[in-house]
């Protein structure tokens, strides 16, 4: 970056971000415009009414959708720009994700599932199983590393899903409604171990949630309405 | 990147037995089927064209009448023996000339009879026909001469009027005459056509005509070609020759036709040639079929690969990397059908020409072409399925329903 901004430019930076699905008539905005800042070794919730756009949103963060209009800036690094080699390097590098629906791999282990993004990173063997197993121990799961997705209930392939974002250890970590499937005792433990990475890792974490206890956790909170911010605030935390 | 596209796909194979069994199947059972078929194909003709070879390619065979179409003779006045020596006398190119005439007859000894074929020789028809004494000795000349009432058996008819008895010296009744055994021919099994070749009786020509037939007449001549000259050549001299005695003025017809063994070895192996080909058609509508099974299946793990795919893009995988996978995985399956295919053809295709008692010829050109095409639709339809997904946006791959 040129120039001497006193500031160092954040991590992420959405100017304008729309998104609208289908063509002409039947047409829908699902994002409508969205400016947004995040900063580096934040934890930020986003909460809002079901059908606001969150997921969409998160989609486009976690550079797995394009926005149809309005720009995406990643630690300066325009991804518009980038072509889609350039865009899995990040993701593969920097982003983690962890969806509303799982997504693992059907008939395969959760140490597997959780070894996959190292594989892709060419860890050798030894280390990606060490470092798999670390992540499963992480979200408590190291009695199951043997189950597949259909031996596992909801809750536990959410925190698979969680052990896979994170295995990598990425610089953010997008997580759409990870506390969702679980019960409260669960969903706290899952919660305290993301301030934990957030607080000593300096893992970014951006979080979607129903739930305003656990968007307690987070010092920031964004509100989605109908496609656009309708409120950012900060300092709850706690 | 190979070793790691080598370990995801051997992991998807481990993990979806079912599926990669299914491919696998298709892929087998479309290259057994063609090694199998063209592997009998090919014995059968290997088998035609040695019987072929025993008959004697050198040989034309003339008769009276002249050619209709397929198989059939005018009426015509038959040869007479002075045609024979006349042929032998007058072209050089021919090795040996042997005149026949032949009818049906019936032999009856003691306690058995037997309708079979009688043919009037010398012992140049012998020669001619690769025909051996196994037993007893060939016709003398003073029987020829004579007109003795002699005989030579052929297998079946020995077996069928002596069973396991020697014949040598006993008696048969011939039509009116008694005649001795004198010698006994080894066997020559079936012709091409067909024809049981050891179900005849040789008696000395002369013999023939004037105690069987009752005429002079000869139906067929037989000449051999001396090696190293064109059985062209000597076709054209023998019709030459015979227009002459016969009196055929130019532009008649001929009233008498001459055959070239060659020719008809050729149309025999033009025969099992197609009937070859066919079989391969056959062979290779099941390999198709094979494909488009294994097209199937992998056109319906689509939904599934694809939700996949966008698992592996989304978690940082690039396009290639996952097509690489794809690809190995498909090469896999396929090159493991493939193998597993030839060696089951390799059994069925020993086993079926054991039963059909034709050699066991493999042809690798075959089983080289089979392989290649079975692991080209395992590949093609393994990867372009896979490619139109990976180029998807990882969300969109995710959706896919
Ligand atoms: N692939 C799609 N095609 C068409 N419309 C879509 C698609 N995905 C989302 N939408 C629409 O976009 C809008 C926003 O959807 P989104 O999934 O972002 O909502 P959300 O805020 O995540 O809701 P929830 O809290 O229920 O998960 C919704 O109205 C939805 O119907
Ligand atoms: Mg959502």
């Amino acid at each position: 970056m040129s120039g001497a901004p006193p500031s160092p430019p954040p991590l992420i930076r959405l100017t304008g971000v729309t998104k609208i699905y289908g063509h002409g008539q039947a047409s829908m905005a699902a994002l409508r415009g969205i400016d947004l800042d995040i900063g580096e070794g934040e934890f930020v919730a986003v909460m809002g009414p079901s059908g606001s756009g969150k997921s969409t949103c998160m989609n486009i963060l976690g550079c797995l959708d394009t926005p149809t209009r309005g720009s995406y800036l990643f630690r300066g690094v325009s991804v518009e720009d980038l072509g889609r080699n350039q865009r899995a390097m990040l993701r593969r590098h920097y982003l983690g994700f962890v969806f509303q629906g799982f997504n693992l791999l059907n008939r395969t282990s959760a140490l597997e599932n959780v070894e996959l993004p190292l594989i892709y990173r060419g860890l050798p063997a030894g280390q990606r199983r060490a470092a798999a197993r670390k992540a499963l121990a992480a979200v408590g799961l190291s009695d199951w590393e043997g189950h597949t997705p259909g031996e596992l209930s909801g809750g536990q392939q959410q925190r698979v899903a969680i052990a896979r974002a994170i295995v990598t250890e990425p610089a953010v970590l997008f997580a759409d409604e990870p506390t969702g499937n679980l019960d409260t005792a669960r969903s706290r433990e899952i919660m305290e171990l993301l301030t934990t990475l957030n607080r000593e890792h300096g893992l970014t974490v951006v979080m979607v949630t129903h739930e305003p206890d656990m968007a307690l956790y987070a010092k920031r909170t964004v509100h989605f309405v109908d496609g656009k911010v309708a409120a950012d605030t900060n300092g709850e935390g706690g | 990147m190979l070793w790691n596209a080598l370990l995801l796909a051997l992991r998807e194979i481990r993990r979806n037995v079912l599926r990669s069994v299914l491919t696998t199947l298709g892929i087998v059972i479309g290259v057994a089927a063609v090694i199998t078929m063209v592997t009998i194909g090919g014995g059968a003709t290997a088998q035609v064209t040695q019987q072929i070879a025993s008959l004697g390619t050198n040989l034309l065979i003339i008769r009276p009448g002249q050619r209709l179409g397929m198989g059939q003779r005018g009426i015509a006045p038959p040869f007479k023996l002075e045609d024979a020596v006349a042929i032998a006398r007058e072209i050089p190119s021919i090795a040996a000339v042997a005149p026949s005439a032949s009818q049906s007859a019936t032999a009856i000894t003691g306690n058995a009879n037997w309708s079979t074929a009688a043919y009037g020789v010398d012992n140049r028809y012998l020669a001619v026909r690769n025909l051996t004494i196994q037993e007893g000795r060939p016709f003398s000349d003073g029987d020829l001469r004579a007109g003795r009432a002699v005989c030579i058996l052929g297998a079946t008819v020995r077996k069928e009027l002596f069973g396991t008895q020697n014949p040598l010296g006993s008696n048969i009744r011939l039509g009116k005459i008694s005649c001795q055994v004198i010698g006994l021919l080894e066997a020559k099994g079936q012709s091409t056509m067909g024809r049981d070749q050891d179900d005849i009786i040789l008696l000395p020509l002369r013999t023939f005509q004037r105690r069987i037939a009752g005429n002079q007449e000869i139906s067929l001549i037989q000449v051999s070609v001396r090696e190293g000259i064109a059985t062209e050549k000597a076709q054209a001299d023998l019709e030459q020759l015979m227009r002459e005695r016969r009196r055929i003025g130019p532009g008649e017809d001929d009233d008498f036709q001459v055959r070239d063994m060659k020719e008809v070895a050729q149309m025999l192996t033009g025969t099992t040639r197609i009937l070859t080909s066919l079989l391969g058609a056959v062979a290779a509508v099941s390999l198709l079929v094979g494909g488009i099974g294994i097209m199937n299946i992998m056109l319906v793990s689509v939904t599934e690969r694809t939700r996949e795919i966008g698992i592996r893009l989304a978690i940082g995988a690039l396009e290639r990397e996952v097509l690489l996978q794809f690809l190995v995985e498909a090469v896999v399956l396929s090159s493991f059908g493939g193998v597993a295919g030839i060696l089951l053809a390799m059994v069925a295709s020993l086993g079926m020409s054991r039963l059909l008692e034709v050699p066991f010829i493999l042809n690798p050109g075959i089983i080289v072409l089979a392989f290649f095409f079975s692991a080209a639709v395992g590949v093609i339809f393994g990867f372009f399925p896979a490619r139109k997904a990976a180029r998807l946006d990882p969300i969109e791959a995710l959706r896919h329903e």
